[in-house]
């Protein structure tokens, strides 16, 4: 076949965008190393002591570690259970309006947040829910006390999950809004010269029939189980909610590269890369399993 | 569609859009909230008492940004950066994506090169070790750093992949058939074919690199060198000290320039909020574009 030929040519558009993936994706993944050694910048990678899993050994016995994959897989979780539910709400209503123009201006304004920036958009919660702020004013007026939020451990982990389900609702309802427009039409039709009510469409047409799309990204979510989400929580957390705040990513920004304990960072940030694999794979297999879906 | 008229439907209908509606004005008001208190009076925003309103509106804060070197100096760098990085983003992805896109027969490799990929996309080494991988190419302070560390875009490349797969096959055999090769192919047929999930991938590229602020964190280690964002959260969000009490906590939210720091917000938003309209046909679109098909 004459394509044969071209296979030069094929070798030759791989080149850049390969070169750049083994540069700053594949070379990254040999510093793995660092995680089994005594790394010493002054020596360099090779020539500092190995020492093999001394420092997983003592990553078990710190106690920030158990609390920061607690923290992580609690605030990752309730984030995934809220991005399936809300979005979903969501769109389920955006169904019953009958003004397009309504619906398309909600849809515009929705998803909005999702294109701003954790930096910008930390700044405005941290302003709303400051001391004096508009959320406190309101609490006063209501004659309640109040309240230091961004400085509560016990309401931190909820402030990051329902501050993410907002900004994203929008944007992850596109999935179930265009899902909801290939029911078939005339299946409604024939529901209501059956007599069916509203509720009911919802339970033997509607949900049926995005069945499909709901376990699909219920599947492909499992996969950032360990991802609690670091510029968000980097830019809302302070030390005093470390206790509830502080997840797997933070952790080894600040253990890593501000306290320079490079070994004990690389070994955490291996175990969670090691684990995210695993759950990711996992994720990818289910989804193409029960609702064939392949990424390639 | 037929609806029953019955009043609990009706009522069901008001309660639905009353529910929609608090939903958009709770993603409108903080951006309305922003401007209004950086359109308003210092002391008034500092004492909370803005609300929905400025009070004392005036543009001083406006004024002050203009003569604030640094803040265009690091607006200036994310322009530099988001332009540098979409078009390398675009010309790299439509390369891989073409060879990829290949059947086995006429490219027998590529289900390795496939599979490379998809593992690097898996699986990273983390944090520390790309920081250190590069720090020893030198690129700190560089705006190359910020253009390049993030890595190729693999997902977007997949994509790609999958939306040139998609394309019928006569039209390249047909070009075949006329002596074309591969660069002509993939530039002249394919591109021009690809353009809207092309557009939408391009824009989620440069959306993501105007937001983004920790490569500039980490990779910079001048101020001058900061992209914008990395700039307004070193001002803006509260940095932590190594022991903080809550009063020390209360002190500092008071002691910041509140209606200054709005209006850098309100500023670094603008770019997202012009684009975001005209454009925002593509994302819907582009996302169902992607995928495979039977």
């Amino acid at each position: 076949m004459r394509n044969k030929k071209f296979i030069n040519h094929y070798y030759l558009m791989l080149l850049p965008g390969y070169i750049w993936l083994i540069l700053f994706s594949i070379i990254p993944m040999f510093g793995i190393v660092i995680a089994f050694k005594d790394y010493n910048p002054g020596v360099g990678i090779w020539k500092s002591e190995w020492i093999g899993l001394e420092n997983f050994k003592y990553m078990f016995l710190l106690s920030d570690s158990k609390n920061i994959f607690i923290n992580t897989v609690f605030i990752s979780t309730m984030k995934i259970i809220g991005n399936l539910i809300v979005p979903l709400v969501f769109a389920l209503l955006l169904n019953e309006v009958r003004i397009s123009a309504l619906k398309r201006g909600i849809q515009t304004i929705v998803y909005l947040p999702h294109f701003l920036s954790w930096v910008i958009l930390s700044s405005i919660l941290l302003d709303v829910f400051s001391y004096t702020g508009p959320v406190n004013q309101l609490l006063l007026a209501f004659g309640k006390e109040p309240i230091l939020f961004f400085a509560r451990e016990d309401l931190f982990p909820w402030l990051i999950v329902f501050s993410d389900v907002w900004k994203n609702f929008g944007f992850n309802a596109i999935v179930y809004i265009s899902a909801l427009t290939s029911i078939n039409p005339s299946l409604y039709e024939s529901a209501a010269i059956d007599g069916a009510t509203r509720l009911d469409n919802l339970r033997y047409i509607t949900i049926p029939g995005i069945m499909s799309t709901i376990v699909l990204l219920g599947a492909l979510s499992l996969g950032n189980v360990l991802n609690a989400g670091f510029d968000q929580v980097f830019n809302l957390y302070n030390p005093l909610v470390y206790s509830t705040g502080d997840i797997i990513d933070t952790w080894v920004y600040r253990m890593g590269l501000l306290n320079m304990q490079y070994s004990l960072a690389t070994a955490v940030g291996l175990l969670k890369s090691a684990i995210g694999f695993v759950m990711i794979t996992l994720s990818y297999y289910l989804a193409s399993k029960y609702a064939n879906y392949r990424i390639f | 569609m037929v609806r029953d008229t019955t009043l609990s439907s009706r009522i069901a209908d008001i309660i639905i859009i009353i529910i929609l509606l608090i939903g958009a004005l709770s993603c409108i008001l903080p951006i309305w909230y922003t401007l209004c208190v950086s359109l308003s009076e210092k002391s008034a925003a500092a004492a909370g008492m803005v609300k929905l309103w400025p009070i004392g509106f005036n543009f001083n804060s406006y004024e002050q940004i203009i003569g604030d070197r640094k803040f265009f100096n690091s607006f200036w760098t994310s322009v530099k950066r988001v332009i540098l990085a979409g078009g390398i983003n675009f010309i790299v992805t439509v390369l891989m994506a073409y060879p990829l896109s290949k059947e086995k027969k006429e490219f027998p490799l590529r289900n390795v090169f496939m599979w490379i990929l998809i593992f690097c996309m898996l699986f990273n080494g983390g944090l520390i070790p790309w920081y250190i991988t590069v720090r020893s190419y030198g690129l700190i302070n560089s705006i190359w750093a910020l253009v390049l560390a993030g890595g190729l875009p693999i997902f977007n490349v997949i994509l790609v992949v999958n939306y040139f797969r998609n394309l019928p096959k006569e039209l390249e055999e047909a070009a075949l058939i006329d002596g074309a090769g591969p660069w002509y192919i993939l530039f002249k047929i394919f591109v021009p074919l690809a353009i809207p999930v092309l557009a939408t991938v391009t824009l989620f590229t440069i959306v993501n690199h105007w937001n983004e602020f920790f490569h500039g964190l980490v990779l910079m280690a001048k101020e001058e060198r900061y992209p914008l964002q990395t700039y307004i959260q070193q001002l803006v969000v509260v940095i932590d000290t190594s022991a903080m009490t809550e009063d020390q906590y209360k002190r500092i939210s008071e002691l910041s320039n509140q209606t200054l720091n709005a209006a850098k917000v309100f500023i670094a938003m603008i770019p997202v909020l012009i684009i975001y309209p005209f454009l925002q046909r593509y994302f819907i679109h582009g996302i169902t574009l992607g995928s495979v098909k039977e």
